[in-house]
């Protein structure tokens, strides 16, 4: 019992001294992980829809060979960012800039530098998660736009995107809590995030652990406050579940669509007033 | 031969080495309601999918006022703003409502005002008696309402002729007769359409033309009182007794 005490007491101490720096270090983790996951969703979006552009042989010569080379490159771009941890693509492009330039290029922004990396790791996750959704959609979807005369295009900002991003929704969401947390290995190049802070604390303090469980509550507690907010902007995407019925006048219902107005449809349970009626009703009735 | 709207000639369409259409030759005139008959797999809907280019025929010309649609370099979306279709299996987007449906491809396609998309979609989700509906999503109203919804959609793009694609053969029994009665009254309305069914009576009833399919080919064609009264190969007899029976 006394050893957790030990813990409360150091803990506070070390917060004391760099509660400033921890929280810092948070917002920095905080901003960097939304602007890489933004900007990779971006970049996401734009190889997946690119990856996605059907071409038969009926297409001329020419569009089919860019839209290949458009599909090899995308595809060495997500296969090589996806496939090395990002601590080493963060050193191979801090690093590996001026070296090739002679000091001529380098990154004098560790900021730029740093939503570089996250936003093209990001971008290749994201590649594949819109290509997964967007050939998730049924082809029904795509054939009902082409037969109104919807251009591929068209069809793609109109119908199938909105839906797509809809199903990806939670990867963006997965996406975004790996970045808050595989954020940390930009200390690598010296980004100032919430492990950073760590580093500098115990490095000063050497109490090890009680920052260790500092940082463990801290990234416990942005991870879940970010479900918590995906959560949110899911419902809201998806809309009311309820809508009301419009009144007409009841001579132009065409036969068949209603029985009687009064009899109401089986959606009625969905509607407002259906609702308010039976709140009505069931505050006279009930005790 | 100025109110000819689609001619298809010598049509054929392989997928891999098995061909499903073989040299179909027909042609679709102003008014005309023509149905298609066949038994499953006989290439009805294939037939129908290639005259608004969602499949590429294999040969053959599809000529849409004299215009060939299935050479190469022709604008498909363009052509396929004329020739409206209505699918089994709905397809209507997910992601609007019911008078979003009606009005994204007249504004995107056809470029009108929304507020113009928007009055004219009203007149047609009238027509077919869904206004109620108009700001429910697909997934929340039943399959006949779609259907006719579907139909709405189509027509609110003034399409010069209907496709339909077995459009009451994903439906509940109860609800076949709501969209049929739509289709109806659009036939008596002079609509030029192209319905691909297995109602019968409407193929009969409704119809100035059907056109018997099987194996790939127009096993014979003619209006209704003679296909149905009298027809003239064993194939057809064979495929109508099946349904007199039931």
């Amino acid at each position: 019992m006394d050893k957790f005490s030990k813990l409360f007491a150091d803990i506070l101490k070390l917060w004391g001294k760099y509660g400033g720096s921890y929280l810092t270090g948070m917002r920095n983790t905080l901003v960097l992980a939304l602007v890489g996951t933004v900007i990779g969703c971006i970049i996401g979006f734009v190889c997946g829809v690119l990856n996605t552009i059907p071409y038969t042989e009926r297409d001329p010569l020419p569009k089919r060979i860019i839209l290949k080379l458009v599909r090899v490159i995308v595809r060495v771009y997500v296969e090589v960012f996806r496939g090395t941890p990002m601590v080493l693509q963060a050193v191979f492009i801090y690093y590996g800039l001026p070296y090739f330039t002679d000091n001529a290029v380098k990154f004098t922004n560790i900021w730029l530098a740093a939503m570089i990396v996250v936003s093209i790791n990001t971008g290749a996750y994201m590649a594949e998660s819109v290509r997964g959704g967007i050939i998730s959609i049924d082809p029904g979807q795509t054939e009902g736009a082409k037969a109104i005369g919807m251009t591929h295009v068209q069809t793609m900002l109109n119908v199938i995107l909105p839906q797509a991003l809809r199903n990806i929704m939670p990867q963006i969401g997965n996406n975004f809590i790996i970045n808050v947390k595989d954020t940390s290995v930009m200390f690598i190049i010296g980004f100032p995030d919430f492990f950073a802070a760590h580093r500098a604390a115990v490095g000063a303090s050497y109490l090890y652990f009680p920052s260790a469980s500092v940082e463990m509550v801290g990234y416990l507690t942005m991870t879940l406050i970010a479900s918590f907010l995906l959560r949110w902007v899911e419902k809201r995407l998806d809309g009311s579940s309820d809508y009301e019925l419009v009144q007409t006048d009841q001579l132009t219902m065409t036969a068949g669509t209603y029985n009687h107005p009064n009899k109401g449809t089986p959606f009625d349970e969905h509607s407002l007033e259906y609702k308010e009626e039976r709140r009505k009703r069931c505050g006279k009735g009930g005790r | 031969m100025a109110d000819m709207i689609l001619q298809v000639n010598h049509l054929s369409k392989s997928f891999g080495s098995h061909e499903v259409l073989r040299d179909i030759d027909f042609t679709v005139k102003k008014g005309d309601v023509t149905s298609i008959i066949g038994a499953s797999g006989s290439g009805k809907s294939t037939l129908l999918r290639c005259i608004n280019l969602l499949e590429i025929p294999t040969s053959g010309q599809i000529l849409y006022h004299g215009q060939n649609v299935a050479a190469r370099g022709v604008k498909a979306p363009e052509y396929r703003s004329h020739v409206g279709m209505v699918f089994q299996s709905f397809n209507l987007f997910n992601n609007m409502t019911v008078l979003e449906n009606c009005i994204v491809g007249q504004v995107k396609v056809l470029k009108r005002s929304r507020e113009e998309a928007r009055q004219h979609a009203l007149q047609y989700l009238e027509k077919v008696g869904m206004t109620p509906y108009i700001n429910a999503r697909p997934r929340q109203i039943s399959g006949g309402q779609k259907q006719r919804v579907a139909i709405a959609r189509a027509l609110a793009m003034d399409p010069e002729v209907l496709l339909f694609d077995e459009p009451t053969s994903a439906l509940d029994p109860e609800m076949v007769g709501e969209v049929l009665s739509v289709m109806r009254s659009l036939a008596q309305e002079g609509m030029t359409m192209l319905v691909v069914t297995h109602e019968m009576a409407f193929a009969r009833d409704v119809s100035n033309h059907v056109v018997y399919m099987n194996q790939g080919v127009i096993c014979e064609e003619g209006a209704p009182a003679d296909l149905f009264g009298n027809p003239q190969k064993q194939e057809t007899r064979d495929f109508l007794s099946r349904f007199r029976s039931t």
